[in-house]
């Protein structure tokens, strides 16, 4: 899980206190996903538990600090070591709404692709005023360049998003056609088929 | 110039002011008559102002780049009207459309369109020579535009010795050296990796928010997204659009979203 892995990363760094691990953790993505001081404290205590991490005494202030131990040093290898799980996706608002679009009464699906390829190069756009403004100078230390590299996944992430929905209205006006050019291809009820298949089923079946 | 018809500058961050660069009135074009008429455009209505990049979106057959051809007079509108810096383009003569496609608009295309046996500073100065301005001037000029976008060493290569980056570097420089203010750009990332293609994107953005106008045609969202303002063309028409806001609105908005 990241902010678990995140706090580990950063204790690598040294012995840390928990609202300092939350500010440093938050330069380091741009304050994309901001933490409340709640969940860097459960984070610590499950960490603490599972032996990653121990009290380590406090600083001058009286700040109560926590330091990785081997086991922590050991796990958070094996996390940089790890790809990211992406087998099992998680589920797509956007993905059901258009599934949910086709064929739905009284809706232009094409109306639903639009608004959200709007909606999403909007945000593209404000992205990329952001990371043209961390461009504007040459990012110089490591929150700098770890932010850059942050804003930039948002912008890639997103864009796989206007390229499918272009993908999706060329693909439906093909479709139109054929069905326009041959009408036996008419959709009627789909006939049942039992119970619906998950993709990974489906992946395994064509082995 | 009538301001009836000309909408009020996007609010958008770049903050674009003053009367437009460009502007597409009505504009229509159609191809053929009767049973076989086609309809490149259907009415379109956009105005560019100074500071402003433009990006135009639509799938391919929507009308991108008649738009393009016609808004740098390359092409003659079925109707409607072109107006370039206060001056409607139908009004001048062949000779007057020259001119001001020579003073007032430049153009950038995906292949570049360098001519290869001149160097890249005599690409540059090319069309001022043309314009009358002195061999000598020229190429300070040529020289000066390619220093300020950090090319100055291969002021002297042909375009054969030059990347493809660089190439496009080059055509954005002549594209915008003397006065002109219009930068007219079709796919002009088309056959750059994504590294190159964004140091070109950069280039073209600090062009405009240094008081050019700008509209680039493009596929690539990614690329768009420098623009302030995406127009969504389908079937000649203009179907939607997106302005920017200000980034420090965004920061301060967070962007837990979707990933919280």
């Amino acid at each position: 899980m990241s902010i678990r892995h995140g706090l580990l990363a950063l204790l690598e760094r040294g012995p840390r206190y928990g609202s300092q691990l939350r500010t440093e953790f938050e330069s380091r993505t741009g304050a994309t996903w901001p933490l409340n001081v709640g969940q860097v404290y459960t984070t610590l205590s499950r960490l603490e538990r599972d032996g990653l991490i121990v009290q380590d005494g406090s600083d001058d202030s009286g700040h109560d600090l926590y330091a990785i131990t081997d086991d922590g040093r050991t796990e958070l290898r094996t996390w940089f070591g790890t790809p990211v799980d992406r087998t099992s996706p998680p589920r797509d608002e956007l993905a059901i709404k258009l599934a949910m679009a086709v064929g739905a009464p009284g809706v232009d699906i094409r109306e639903v692709i639009q608004s959200q390829r709007r909606h999403t190069l909007k945000a593209m756009q404000d992205y990329t005023r952001l990371k043209a403004q961390a461009l504007a100078d040459v990012p110089a230390d490591r929150d700098e360049v770890a932010w850059l590299l942050v804003v930039e996944q948002l912008i890639f992430q997103a864009e796989a998003e206007p390229r499918w929905l272009d993908h999706c209205e060329s693909r439906l006006v093909r479709l139109a056609e054929a069905a326009a050019t041959e009408p036996s291809a008419e959709p009627g009820p789909a006939p049942a088929r039992g119970p619906a298949r998950s993709i990974a089923d489906r992946a395994r079946a064509k082995r | 110039m009538p301001a009836s018809t000309t909408p009020p500058p996007p609010a958008s961050s770049g903050t674009p002011g003053g009367s437009p660069v460009l502007e597409l009135r009505a504009l229509t074009r159609t191809h053929g008559s009767g049973i076989a008429e086609v309809h490149a455009l259907r009415g379109i209505d956009l105005s560019v102002y100074p500071g402003e990049l433009v990006a135009v979106m639509g799938p391919s057959g929507s009308g991108k780049s008649t738009l393009l051809t016609l808004a740098g007079g390359l092409d003659t509108a079925t109707s409607g009207q072109v107006v370039i810096e206060g001056q409607d383009i139908s009004a001048l003569g062949p000779k007057g459309m020259a001119a001001l496609r020579r003073r007032s608009v430049g153009y950038v295309f995906q292949d570049y369109n360098l001519i290869p046996a001149l160097t890249a500073a005599e690409n540059i100065a090319l069309p001022r020579e043309l314009d009358g301005v002195s061999v000598r001037k020229a190429r300070k000029e040529a020289l000066a535009a390619l220093a300020e976008m950090k090319l100055a060493e291969i002021a002297d290569r042909f375009p054969d010795e030059m990347s493809g980056g660089q190439q496009q570097r080059v055509a954005i420089a002549r594209a915008l050296v003397g006065d002109r203010r219009l930068v007219l750009a079709d796919e002009p990332t088309g056959a750059l990796d994504s590294e190159t293609g964004e140091a070109v994107l950069a280039l073209l953005r600090t062009r405009c928010d240094q008081g050019a106008a700008g509209v680039m045609v493009t596929h690539e969202p990614r690329y768009a997204a420098w623009a302030d303002r995406v127009v969504f063309l389908r079937d000649g028409s203009i179907v939607d659009q997106t302005v920017t806001t200000g980034a420090d609105s965004l920061l301060a908005a967070g962007t837990t979203g979707a990933d919280a």
